[in-house]
């Protein structure tokens, strides 16, 4: 179970390592509330539809299952979005179609097909948590240094929002579209960097002995 | 007059891909080749018209007297996946040349969220069966104008020697973002 919850988190992260899902990662990351509260959303998809994908996976021909996925997914889509909107109203207007988009996102369908599919209720609701919170958590590093750099603030629109100084250069472009990608390649290659050093200090360790 | 702003307002100031960041994956995925490109992005534009009109007729005539709106998610999707199919099975018997060219893309089309995007952004502005054509075309020509742009440069990118750590995905997103930044030249054109 750990090992699942650490495959999803880290060594198979769904942005930094995998690379997708990478729509609403860019579009919505312009403030943590927002990266959180997508982050969020879409851990609860991936929760209900790996449940439920695994709760009927001897129903489903293998010859359909595409299409069956689809519809779980769509239907678990539906009623996220319904529960943000009667209780999040501020996020259901910030994320704007990119709640009803969740349905589409490549990572919910990838878990159903690679992992629910293929194992018990348990383990799927556990994988989901996973992915999502691996989500989540690449969405709020992303959001997070969007808002610092971009607006001064962090967590703005939370209860403990905090405000840097004046004093503190504000870059509009982090905010902008291009900021996005260029945060995130920059993210990305950072993390890279940091797997490639820590693996070359284990080589020369091994060479030692 | 009015149609004409709104299909430069879709292709090229609200461009999907790099202002709305709509299709990522495929606009990251089927980049690497110029040809690969533009067929993805020819097959985009083709359905993306296509599941507009439909999905819009569907809305008004089906969805809104029904009181079923909040079912519109799930008929979007269906819409868009069946329509995959049969413009697949159509190209197949009507034009194997065309269908081998976009055959591989047509698929993985069902899951690009510039498609169910731009049927909900019409609903949501609450345009007409005309601007809803319109719109959708003018999002794929924008989709079409960023991948093939895009994959220009990558094959460039290909060619040069870059830094260990940035190989790949980051070296695209970077140059994804130098593209964003020249799109956002056009935002006071309208």
């Amino acid at each position: 179970m750990i090992k699942i919850l650490k495959r999803g988190i880290v060594s198979d992260n769904p942005i930094f390592v995998q690379a997708v899902a990478l729509c609403p990662a860019l579009a919505v990351t312009s403030t943590v509330f927002n990266g959180i509260g997508m982050g969020l959303a879409t851990t609860f998809a991936i929760l209900i539809t790996n449940v439920l994908i695994s709760l009927l996976r001897k129903a489903i021909p293998d010859k359909v299952r595409i299409p069956c996925f689809i519809v779980v997914i769509a239907g678990a889509v539906t009623v996220v979005n319904m529960l943000v909107e009667a209780f999040v109203p501020a996020l259901h207007a910030n994320l704007g179609i990119f709640l009803p988009l969740i349905a589409v996102n490549c990572i919910v369908l990838a878990r159903g097909e690679s992992f629910a599919f293929k194992n018990g209720p348990l383990r799927s609701a556990v994988d989901g948590i996973a992915m999502g919170l691996g989500f989540a958590l690449s969405l709020t590093l992303l959001s997070a240094v969007r808002e610092i750099l971009g607006s001064g603030t962090l967590f703005y629109g939370l209860p403990f929002a905090v405000t840097l100084p004046d004093s503190f250069p504000r870059t509009l472009l982090f905010i902008l579209p291009p900021g996005a990608f260029i945060t995130l390649a920059v993210l990305m290659a950072g993390l890279r960097f940091m797997g490639h050093l820590r693996r070359e200090r284990q080589f020369s360790k091994e060479a030692n002995v | 007059m009015n149609l004409i702003l709104l299909f430069l307002s879709a292709a090229v100031v609200n461009n999907f891909v790099l202002t709305r960041f709509l299709g990522i994956c495929p606009f990251v995925g089927v980049s690497k080749k110029l040809d690969a490109a533009v067929g993805m992005g020819v097959a985009v534009t083709f359905v993306l018209t296509l599941s507009a009109a439909v999905a819009h007729l569907v809305y008004t005539n089906l969805l809104v007297p029904f009181d079923m709106v909040y079912l519109h998610i799930i008929a979007f999707i269906l819409i868009v996946a069946a329509l995959v199919q049969l413009v697949e099975m159509f190209l197949k018997k009507s034009s194997p040349t065309l269908y081998t060219a976009l055959g591989v893309y047509l698929p993985l089309i069902t899951t690009n969220c510039a498609i169910i995007g731009a049927v909900l952004i019409n609903m949501n502005e609450g345009y007409n069966f005309i601007e809803s054509v319109v719109h959708a075309t003018g999002a794929g020509v924008g989709f079409l104008m960023a991948i093939v742009v895009f994959a220009g440069i990558r094959e460039r990118i290909e060619r040069c020697d870059v830094p260990r750590s940035f190989r790949g995905f980051p070296i695209a997103l970077l140059a994804a973002g130098l593209m964003s930044i020249v799109f956002l030249g056009f935002a006071g054109l309208i």
